[in-house]
């Protein structure tokens, strides 16, 4: 009996009225949403201070307390980003057009190429399948600083040392992107595949008119995913010519200065930021929806 | 056509008088199709990801440089590695210490957070979801840390207990010993809810609500059993690949080190494998010592992941 009331109760929710979710007390809820407003500030005084200190003059930089909010709002610090950026022997628009096309020619090959080899994977039975989704699976095991040098010396051997394509290519070949996609895959409807056969539509057709336009939210997840790479990368020790380092490596090199600097490293970091996360806010929903199938067995 | 693939799905139409090898050629031919669909990629990973992990292998085998041809040595470069290398023993150790610790507590802060948040209101939801994973795409925003914890006494940390007299003069955080592997651990906790993090908010809405409801028809009493009887089981796949990601990443861990505690961190005490082998890979080009340093990363990663997978596996059996 008061089980079943219990039950009707369970449908209306909010924290300060009586009527609690099935099996939560008040006590848990306020201690466990204390902890996390705890943790949130934790992991977003960071990100604030970067965002404020960008904004802020000199100074009041070094305030203690420091002030999560600037008293006068400056843009200061993005006016000396730009005059070090008009200093650089190499037009920073340059930088820009490297990060722009490694970013765009590797986000679009990844969500192509990954989405036709995770179709067959998902969704049919053929000889090597297996095998090869448990490759892809272990290959999510170990981090890509595992495989450097010798990804170092097959560049060397091909010539895509100091050329764009020795940070896409190995951009559009990573996994996790492959993962996700199968696993999302999956959950096309057989009947609609098997009808399309019957149809006498081609396995490629399939894949380009009925899967594709299915799994939209995994394009978007692989997407971000790759787009939050590729922007993130410097060019590392695979390309050395300037005039074809990526945007993040100019930043970083104006960002090493000392910390005279904080309000410049601040406004690099913030414009270094503020792409991904804006990019992550609008994607949110699919993103999560992508997750949902991530699941192993 | 048709025909065929009806023979293919129906293996009772299949003709009884081929040998296995047959119906292997059969079927390849029958698949040809979905390898097309698949050659482009498959190259590209192939190459980039699954022969280096050989080729490492192989060249930690011998001397390369990259200039002269790989000269072969045997094991000496392990010998070397265990025996010989200091500085590879303290980067093993700094290595273990920081996966042991960030590994399993970022794992459990994401799980957690991501329980407590899918309670939420929706927006509320969002926003929370944003402020933990955020970090974790910032770029270098981490640097705000060379801040937090600078050594003067502008430093936040050093003005916070200065201020409330726990200390008499600033720390120098970044450059002494002791505190170098807790203010890595501290960093990259922060850094660490990343996409397992995502995967168990997903997961969460996936767990059936009306097993709480049927639980709480058999007894269920409170959150934590519900957690543990109910959420966790369901959970599992997703639990299951937030392991591989967080096992993977703390493993890893560089990048940071090398930022806010230098490259070489005063007497080695922020160096991890990860900066031992870009030592090795990218300024000595030492490449056969540095392979080597690779594959025994590779074995410890994939160790790790087996072992934790076989564990994890058993919640809720």
């Amino acid at each position: 009996m008061t089980r079943t009331k219990k039950l009707k109760k369970s449908t209306k929710q909010n924290i300060f009225t009586k009527k609690r979710k099935l099996n939560r007390s008040l006590v848990g809820d306020l201690v466990l949403f204390l902890m996390l407003l705890g943790f949130g500030f934790f992991s977003a005084f960071p990100l604030i201070m970067t965002v404020s200190n960008a904004f802020k003059p000199l100074d009041e930089l070094f305030l203690f307390p420091p002030k999560l909010l600037p008293r006068n709002l400056t843009t200061e610090n993005f006016r000396s980003l730009s005059e070090l950026m008009s200093q650089s022997w190499i037009p920073f628009s340059r930088y820009f057009f490297n990060t722009i096309f490694n970013t765009v020619v590797g986000t679009i090959g990844h969500v192509i190429l990954a989405s036709m080899c995770a179709y067959p994977l998902a969704k049919h039975k053929f000889p090597g399948r297996k095998l090869f989704f448990t490759i892809v699976v272990y290959s999510l095991m170990f981090a890509p600083q595992v495989t450097s040098t010798p990804n170092y010396i097959i560049m060397a051997r091909i010539g895509l040392i100091d050329t764009p394509w020795a940070i896409i290519l190995p951009a559009i070949g990573s996994s996790l992107g492959l993962y996700l996609m199968k696993q999302f895959m999956e959950q096309v409807p057989d009947d609609l595949i098997e009808s399309a056969t019957i149809d006498g539509a081609s396995e490629y057709r399939i894949f380009g008119q009925i899967v594709m336009p299915l799994v939209k939210p995994a394009w978007i997840t692989l997407i971000i995913l790759l787009f939050q790479r590729l922007w993130a990368n410097t060019g590392g020790t695979f390309i050395y010519s300037e005039e074809l380092k990526p945007v993040s490596y100019a930043l970083s090199q104006i960002a090493q200065g000392s910390i005279e600097r904080a309000g410049t490293i601040a406004a690099v970091s913030f414009v270094m930021m503020i792409v991904p996360v804006t990019m992550f806010i609008l994607s949110q929903s699919q993103i999560l929806e992508t997750f949902q199938t991530s699941g192993m067995k | 056509m048709e025909q065929k693939d009806v023979a293919v799905k129906n293996p009772q139409v299949k003709p009884k008088d081929r040998t296995r090898w047959q119906q292997f050629l059969h079927d390849v031919k029958q698949s040809r199709h979905l390898y097309v669909l698949m050659i482009p990629y498959a190259l590209l990973f192939l190459l980039f990801t699954v022969v280096p992990v050989f080729m490492s292998l192989g060249i930690s085998f011998t001397y390369y440089n990259l200039l002269q041809k790989p000269t072969f040595i045997g094991f000496d470069n392990y010998l070397k590695l265990f025996l010989e290398d200091d500085v590879f023993i303290i980067s093993l150790k700094n290595t273990l210490i920081l996966a042991i610790v960030t590994g399993p507590v970022s794992y459990i802060l994401a799980f957690v957070f991501a329980w407590l948040i899918n309670e939420l209101p929706k927006h509320l939801k969002s926003i929370m979801t944003l402020i933990f994973y955020a970090p974790s795409i910032s770029g270098n925003a981490f640097l705000m840390w060379l801040i937090i914890f600078s050594g003067d006494a502008h430093g936040y940390l050093n003005g916070f207990l200065l201020k409330y007299g726990m200390i008499d003069s600033p720390i120098i955080w970044l450059k002494t010993e002791q505190y170098v592997l807790p203010v890595l651990i501290i960093v990259q906790l922060w850094l660490s809810l990343g996409v397992s993090f995502l995967a168990f908010i997903a997961g969460l809405k996936n767990v059936d609500k009306t097993l709480y409801e049927a639980g709480a028809i058999d007894g269920i009493q409170n959150r934590w059993q519900e957690l543990w009887y109910i959420t966790l089981p369901q959970m599992k796949p997703q639990l299951l690949f937030g392991a591989v990601m967080q096992i993977t990443s703390s493993l890893a861990i560089a990048e940071i080190s090398i930022s806010l505690v230098g490259f070489p961190s005063v007497n080695y005490a922020g160096h991890t494998i990860v900066t031992h082998l870009m030592d090795f890979g990218t300024i000595q080009f030492d490449l056969g010592y540095a392979s080597a340093i690779a594959t025994v990363l590779f074995l410890i990663m994939v160790g790790a992941n087996l072992l934790v997978r076989k564990g994890l596996r058993r919640i809720g059996d």
